[in-house]
């Protein structure tokens, strides 16, 4: 899970005094409070961590016990074309999917922060990243069913020809960004709202008074003042975006052919149905070397873009 | 104030927005009350022509083999209650261990003083950025070698002691609370222990229940995890009974009027949240960056 917050990062307020006799030292009482949780991080991360790197230097299948293969399996996967489809397709999937919620989102953060307060268009707006992923996978499928789906009829009402969507290879991963895009949008939307909060209101009464419109001051303050937020939300999107898989395996498990067959999916299709235990844990390898690309990213990002406001 | 042609556009675009966000939680409500015959008699009414229960009834496990039939599903019953219950367990279980032992854990980082902390705390931060896919596949084979598949503890297993993310969120909350009101309790000789629960604990009401709001969500919204481990009936979760639902349709067309049956049943839960923490909600989703 790739989890982060707006609130900023850690280490500004480590208590590092030394108060009273009573607050220093307290490593038995520690273990009490730490325990249940070092217990769940040894067992479901870090040991997990180790053994999945472990797995990959194996030809582990779950069966038979594993067999050193060294460096086998990544030369494996390099040498794989679907993987290299796969990671284009991914591709294909986050820039169309982050770039148009992004749009979208800030489009309806503007709208809302200028028009209301209203929590309860903020809860509507919020409905679909609530509701569960695959819900709403079955739902969009529905809708975009290639013969009696609603949007399908809606394109013939306005005189366009019915289309495949999710089962059209042209169509199919676009199709799936877009389902995502509209679950994500409400949500991206909040974070932005959010941010918009911190900026000086009598900024926008000066603009108002030098005689800006709308869309000067959406320029002019909004847009560079709301730049770190967007920075990070926009990061955050890229890692969250990058594991798609869920929308996937409910509508084309990864079809036609390899239209749709994201990388997280085809990890999966390799551990737990070809039980390729070593291979999939040697492609999650190089994904994990993505995702910290994007993280040190971010930090670049977040560091370049604190000073507007200060 | 702008010119208010300009404010009127702006609400029609805000509307519109609403639309097509809302518009298709209709069309399932509208899709689920139509019996499954009448869904492709080329009518798209806004309203269901002939509203009728039988979706519900099929999907809950109240309908007759030969109604369920006749109404286009499977003969076989398909009990989205056993599966609403087994998601609620799910979700309460994890949202009740991983909130007790995150918040633990969130206190010894924030006020306690030991050896290694600061490391323990960055190794703890430095997993966030490990995909779940990656240690999903160590994480089954324990599981399995332990015996924990199609077993309730093993689905709720990972997620019950803490996961990075609350232990961090609780932190910084425990961090901007001033200290003297611990001290003063730790003055009077109250025990660490004692501080956490009884001060410290009912301090930090609101960041809690939001962190146990975002926790039941998530839970709520766990496919691939239950899909592998809770693979038999009486520990099936509602997102891994949809997803098979929808494979075991007998026909080439899946059984939609069900399938949006069960699909409302989904949606249900989450409207009573929205409708009881509303606000706390909207204003928590700062504080997140899951996806």
């Amino acid at each position: 899970m790739a989890a982060t917050t707006l609130e900023r990062p850690l280490g500004r307020r480590t208590a590092r005094r030394a108060g009273p006799s009573w607050q220093r030292g307290h490593g038995r009482i520690a273990l009490l409070f730490l325990a249940p949780a070092l217990i769940g991080f040894a067992a479901f991360y870090l040991v997990p961590t180790a053994r999945g790197l472990w797995f990959s230097f194996t030809d582990y299948n779950l069966l038979s016990d594993p067999k050193v293969v060294g460096l086998g399996n990544y030369g494996e996967v390099l040498g794989d074309r679907v993987f290299w489809n796969a990671l284009k397709v991914t591709g294909v999937y986050v820039v169309f999917n982050v770039a148009t919620q992004t749009v979208l989102a800030l489009g309806l953060a503007v709208l809302m922060e200028r028009l209301t307060r209203s929590v309860m268009i903020r809860a509507m707006v919020l409905l679909p990243w609530l509701v569960p992923n695959v819900t709403i996978a079955l739902l969009w499928m529905w809708l975009l069913d290639a013969n009696v789906g609603f949007v399908n009829h809606v394109m013939e009402q306005i005189g366009l020809s019915k289309q495949g969507f999710l089962f059209s290879p042209d169509q199919s991963i676009l199709t799936i960004a877009s389902i995502n895009t509209w679950r994500h949008v409400g949500y991206t939307a909040l974070l932005l709202f959010a941010g918009m909060q911190l900026i000086p209101k009598h900024l926008y009464e000066a603009g108002r008074i030098d005689g800006a419109g709308e869309g000067r001051m959406f320029r002019q303050i909004t847009l560079p003042l709301l730049r770190p937020v967007l920075a990070l939300v926009l990061v955050v999107s890229l890692i969250g975006s990058f594991q798609i898989f869920d929308t996937v395996a409910v509508t084309t498990e990864g079809g036609p052919v390899n239209a749709s067959r994201v990388i997280y999916y085809y990890i999966y299709e390799k551990a737990f149905t070809q039980f390729e235990f070593g291979y999939a844990s040697a492609m999650s390898v190089f994904l994990i070397v993505f995702l910290v690309a994007l993280t040190l990213l971010q930090m670049r990002l977040l560091r370049a873009s604190t000073s507007d406001l200060a | 104030m702008r010119k208010n042609p300009a404010r009127l556009l702006a609400w029609v675009g805000l509307l519109a927005a609403l639309a097509i966000t809302l518009f298709p939680f209709w069309w399932m409500l509208r899709t689920a009350l139509t019996g499954n015959a009448s869904l492709f008699n080329g009518s798209y009414s806004l309203l269901p022509e002939h509203p009728t229960p039988i979706n519900f009834e099929r999907v809950l496990g109240l309908a007759s083999p030969e109604e369920a039939r006749a109404a286009g599903g499977t003969a076989a019953s398909m009990d989205f209650w056993l599966y609403l219950r087994n998601s609620v367990l799910f979700a309460s279980a994890v949202v009740a261990g991983q909130v007790t032992f995150s918040a633990m854990a969130a206190y010894a980082f924030a006020r306690l003083h030991f050896r290694g902390r600061d490391v323990l705390f960055y190794l703890f931060l430095s997993t966030m950025m490990i995909p779940p896919i990656f240690t999903i596949l160590p994480n089954f084979v324990l599981i399995k070698s332990l015996g924990g598949v199609n077993t309730f503890w093993g689905l709720v297993a990972p997620y019950f002691f803490m996961t990075p993310f609350a232990v961090f969120f609780l932190r910084q909350f425990f961090l901007s609370v001033p200290g003297e009101i611990e001290e003063a309790a730790g003055l009077d000789g109250a025990s660490r222990w004692r501080i956490f629960w009884q001060v410290v604990v009912p301090m930090n009401k609101g960041p809690l229940l939001t962190l146990a709001i975002i926790t039941a969500v998530q839970t709520w919204n766990e496919f691939l995890w239950p899909l592998l481990i809770a693979k038999q009936e009486d520990v099936r979760v509602l997102t891994a009974a949809m997803a098979i639902f929808r494979q075991q349709t007998p026909n080439a067309t899946p059984d939609w009027a069900g399938l949006m049956a069960g699909a409302t049943l989904a949606v249900l839960p989450v409207l009573l949240l929205l409708v009881l923490f509303g606000r706390r909600l909207v204003d928590s989703i700062r504080f997140t960056g899951i996806k």
